[in-house]
């Protein structure tokens, strides 16, 4: 049996709001004491809007979101890299200037640190090739396998290119199917198509 | 813990500064918040929660506010006069915030206790959680904080 002070212990209790957060103050505490393992923010682009995530050793990956689930993604950077996730927009400033130079025809090659965390062994192979194709070139998945001495592995390259978490920055857009064909691409084939626009290798 | 530390503090975030509201009040409770979700980030690699996230929170809460009550009676503080009108931060209301004020005066154990059951609704097993104790020492506790307040407001 509750008595008046109880429920007026409750009522009050109820009535108590939380004063508005303060993020800035706590990813700036954050970040002075080394305490951001993975910094994550949102940037926009002529190919939608991205989600962008670097560590201290470098970039992790450039998502989607209008493919990609948010929060699933961040579930799997917690799980794979560190649950020391934070926003912190100012971590990828960098990043994001470089894209918008990249957009605007300003820049041909990314000069950003990566993190290959998210990538197993033959991925980074597979990957680390890619990142050397030029900008406005174009190899295929045959190719790209032989390049890096696996020659009957085209699908597992074109596999391992579709799980490419950094797009863009590892122009996994630039390795089309034999035949001159676009092939698959983890955006939708219709962003690969602008940004090989972008590029000037389709009309 | 596997989720994601942006994402646990926008889950848990409210409850706990809504506790602190209630345990230091409302002038502290932002500090006191803040160093319970750095305290919480320090530790938030390896620690295991035993399924319960938010409890593990607010037993870091509870710890940074004991430190922050005991850094006040170290502290002399200037006392100005009840304010008929509002407080800034949680408490609108003159008499909630004299109880509220009442309940921070309580021995460290009840004035979690009573703040864990009526601002977060915790069951007798959570709040024991909190504490670190058992269910029967929680019961307790909140049983001789009520009546402790009930002194004052019979």
């Amino acid at each position: 049996m509750t008595d008046a002070l109880e429920n007026r212990l409750r009522e009050a209790g109820r009535a108590i709001a939380a004063p508005p957060p303060d993020d800035d103050a706590l990813v700036e505490r954050a970040l002075a004491e080394d305490l951001v393992d993975v910094a994550y923010a949102h940037a926009d682009s002529p190919v939608g809007e991205l989600l962008l995530a670097t560590s201290p050793r470098g970039l992790l990956t450039v998502y989607y979101l209008d493919r990609r689930d948010e929060d699933a993604v961040l579930e799997r950077i917690a799980k794979r890299v560190s649950p020391r996730v934070l926003e912190v927009p100012a971590r990828l400033d960098e990043t994001r200037r470089q894209l918008d130079d990249y957009f605007e025809g300003r820049r041909h090659e990314f000069r950003l640190p990566l993190d290959w965390a998210l990538v197993g062994d033959f991925g980074r192979r597979v990957l680390g090739r890619t990142a050397a194709i030029p900008f406005g070139k174009v190899s295929t998945y045959g190719e790209v396998a032989r390049d890096i001495g696996s020659p009957g592995a085209a699908r597992a390259t074109g596999n391992a290119l579709g799980a490419n978490p950094m797009p863009i920055v590892v122009p996994c857009h630039r390795v089309l199917a034999a035949g001159g064909a676009l092939g698959g691409y983890t955006g939708g084939t219709e962003r690969k198509e602008t940004l090989l626009r972008i590029e000037g290798v389709l009309g | 813990m596997n989720q994601p530390f942006q994402l646990f503090v926008e889950e848990h975030r409210d409850a706990v500064a809504r506790f602190l509201v209630a345990s230091v009040g409302p002038d502290e409770a932002d500090d006191v918040l803040q160093e319970t979700l750095i305290a919480a980030l320090r530790s938030y690699a390896k620690v295991r929660t035993g399924g319960n996230p938010r409890a593990w929170l607010l037993t870091i809460a509870r710890n940074k506010a004991i430190d922050s009550h005991r850094a006040r009676v170290r502290r002399p503080v200037p006392v100005a006069a009840p304010d008929a009108g509002s407080m800034p931060g949680g408490f609108g209301d003159g008499p909630d915030e004299e109880l509220w004020a009442a309940v921070r005066e309580l021995p460290p154990k009840q004035r979690a206790a009573v703040a864990l059951r009526y601002v977060n609704d915790l069951s007798h097993r959570e709040i024991a959680r909190v504490l670190n104790c058992s269910e029967a020492a929680a019961r307790r506790s909140l049983h001789e904080g009520l009546a402790k307040l009930r002194e004052e407001w019979a």
